[in-house]
């Protein structure tokens, strides 16, 4: 018989097949009423929400965070819950945030393996001529100065109400980091809109050197001079110090205006009108404010580190307002030939040999009357 | 362990805000600080709700996880308390509260936050339980004194329950029950249907 002359193989391959198919089956079919919903089987749907609790849907709301009416007045008292201070709460406590404040520690890092290994950009010329440039205004010294000890002000008072729960409480105790605590938020809170003043007149004051130029563009390109001998040219501005600009003109910006939200309102007793003082909003500033201002912070580091122990020469240019004719040359040497065409290099009349000091002395002349 | 809890029960609150004046009178809390509220959903059309709300003492607290002073505690009762000699009136604790429960009195000074200020179930705070410096930043310890909250105490409609949290499960159980709806924590409609 035919059935009989079934080869071996043939049975075999039947048993396999009709197994996988049980298999299958057994899987599939239980979730053959998920076709219902797929195939839109929406009298169904109807008539389910007719069975369905009326008000359902009323206390999910309150979950979303609606409002309703209170007789206690003040701002967000007819929300009966607010749904994103539960993600607030998850951002605090995420690892982001706590992994954060490492840059911080890498930024001090690097900048220490880079002076050791590398050390400082001295100046090429050992002798001084003894010829000055004047750099910046006493008022741009004033509030450069201003802003930067704010800055450092703000940035350990800051993370200190960010990190002293983990690194201060072990070491003051609870009641020694709470007056620590105070005391920081209260400085925090006054230098604060201080220091905003004078980030803003930082960027009114210099934007107009910091746009950026081809020439920057080739800076860049030969590393900034950080690795090389021989120094790219550069205007008044390097495109190093552009880059710092705009970051102090962007994330700066950031801290800034997240800062002033959490420091002004003092939610809910102080009203700005036409502002409506969410906690949402506080709770965005907050998180906006952190992260800037960590990596602010970090980025700072480097900027301090060039603009002292890194650099010959660089400080006295913020301190006395007047940079020595060498390192104009060096670092600056489109600016320079500008100032000299200009006739404002000026002679304070004592060359010095190697290690001078003469950035900490007033020039005898000033920069009009000579040339 | 008991745990404490409160619950308002939305199918009798009646928004008297009786709880709300017994609260502030009971503690002689400040101005402008309300530690309890009452909030209606649509209010004045057919079925609005009102509920009592305050601090919930939550089992894992969002407020003790942010305070950067670190300065709240959890009671054998279950109840979150703070300190406020520690507490730097930062708004911490009131980003991360999904109930709006942490308050703070004004300061003068640059118009300053002052230390928060909340619910504290009627458990006092660290101080010396029952001393003059406790009721002045805490308001009364009445758990101590071996009484329940005073909101719900006074409720007039019974809407408001506070105690061991078991307890108040059960007699909310009952009346569910007694309704003859479902149970669900925050109402009952079928008797209102149609
Ligand atoms: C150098 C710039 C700044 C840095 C590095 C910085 C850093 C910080 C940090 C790390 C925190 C703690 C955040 C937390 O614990 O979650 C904080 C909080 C705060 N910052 Fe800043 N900040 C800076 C500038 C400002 C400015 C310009 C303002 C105001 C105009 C401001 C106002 C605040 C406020 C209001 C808080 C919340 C704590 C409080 O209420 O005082 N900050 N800041
Ligand atoms: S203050 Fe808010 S977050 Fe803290 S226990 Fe009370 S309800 Fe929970
Ligand atoms: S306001 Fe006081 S209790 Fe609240 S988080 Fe800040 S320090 Fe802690």
């Amino acid at each position: 018989m035919a059935k009989s002359k079934m080869s071996k193989a043939k049975r075999r391959r039947i048993a396999v097949w009709s197994t996988f198919l049980v298999v299958a089956l057994s899987i599939a079919m239980p979730l053959a009423s998920y076709s219902v919903h797929w195939l839109g089987m929406t009298a169904v749907a109807q008539d389910a929400k007719a069975v369905e609790n009326p008000r359902s849907g009323f206390w999910k709301e309150i979950r979303q965070g609606t409002s309703g009416y209170s007789a206690v007045t003040g701002a967000e008292a007819n929300v009966l819950m607010q749904s994103t201070a539960n993600d607030w709460r998850n951002f605090k406590e995420s690892p982001l945030l706590s992994k954060l404040p490492w840059v911080i520690v890498g930024m001090a890092v690097l900048l220490l393996l880079y002076h050791v290994l590398h050390g400082k950009n001295k100046l090429d010329s050992g002798v001084r001529s003894g010829r000055v440039v004047p750099r910046w205004s006493y008022f741009e010294r004033l509030v450069h100065w201003v802003t930067a000890i704010s800055f450092i002000a703000l940035s350990i008072t800051g993370i200190s109400m960010l990190l002293g729960k983990k690194l201060l409480i072990p070491l003051l105790g609870k009641a020694g980091f709470a007056g620590w605590a105070s005391v920081s938020i209260s400085v925090h809170n006054v230098i604060g809109p201080i220091f905003t003043v004078g980030i803003v007149l930082m960027i009114v004051m210099w934007i107009w050197h910091n746009f950026p130029t081809m020439t920057d563009l080739r800076w860049f390109a030969k590393g900034g001079g950080l690795f090389t001998k021989n120094h790219p040219s550069a205007g008044r501005m390097n495109g190093g110090e552009k880059v710092w600009f705009w970051l102090l003109a962007t994330l700066g910006v950031a801290v800034c205006i997240s800062g002033l939200v959490l420091v002004a309102p003092m939610y809910p007793q102080i009203q700005i009108p036409g502002v409506e003082l969410v906690r949402s909003m506080m709770q965005q500033a907050s998180m906006i404010h952190v992260i800037a201002g960590v990596i602010w912070t970090a980025i700072a580091l480097g900027h301090i580190y060039i603009g002292t122990a890194g650099t010959e020469g660089a400080f006295e240019g913020m301190s006395t307002g007047y940079v020595s004719e060498e390192w104009a040359r060096q670092h600056h040497d489109l600016w320079y030939e500008k100032m000299a065409r200009k006739g404002k290099i000026i002679d304070v009349g004592e060359a010095r040999g190697p290690n001078p000091g003469y950035g900490h002395q007033q020039p005898r002349s000033s920069a009009s009357s000579t040339s | 362990m008991a745990r404490m809890k409160f619950l308002c029960d939305a199918d009798r609150c009646i928004e008297c805000n009786g709880c709300v004046t017994a609260c502030k009178n009971e503690h002689e809390v400040p101005w402008g600080v309300n530690r309890r509220r009452v909030v209606t959903l649509d209010d004045g059309q057919l079925g609005e709700k009102s509920i009592s709300v305050a601090c919930m003492h939550c089992t894992d607290a969002p407020c003790q996880a942010v305070c950067p002073v670190d300065c709240f505690y959890t009671t054998d009762d279950g109840v979150v308390l703070h300190d406020k000699d520690l507490c730097i009136g930062c708004g911490y604790c009131f980003y991360a509260c999904p109930f709006g429960a942490p308050q703070y009195p004004q300061q003068t000074s640059f118009g300053a936050r002052g230390k928060m200020d909340k619910c504290t179930f009627c458990a006092g705070g660290p101080d010396e339980s029952m001393s003059q410096a406790e009721y002045e930043k805490y308001g009364r310890n009445r758990i101590a004194e071996g009484s329940l909250p005073l909101c719900a105490e006074m409720c007039a409609t019974k809407a408001l329950i506070a105690g061991d949290g078991d307890e108040v499960a059960d007699i909310y159980r009952e009346r569910v029950l007694r309704r003859g709806g479902r149970p669900q924590t925050w109402g009952w409609e079928t008797a209102y249907e149609g």
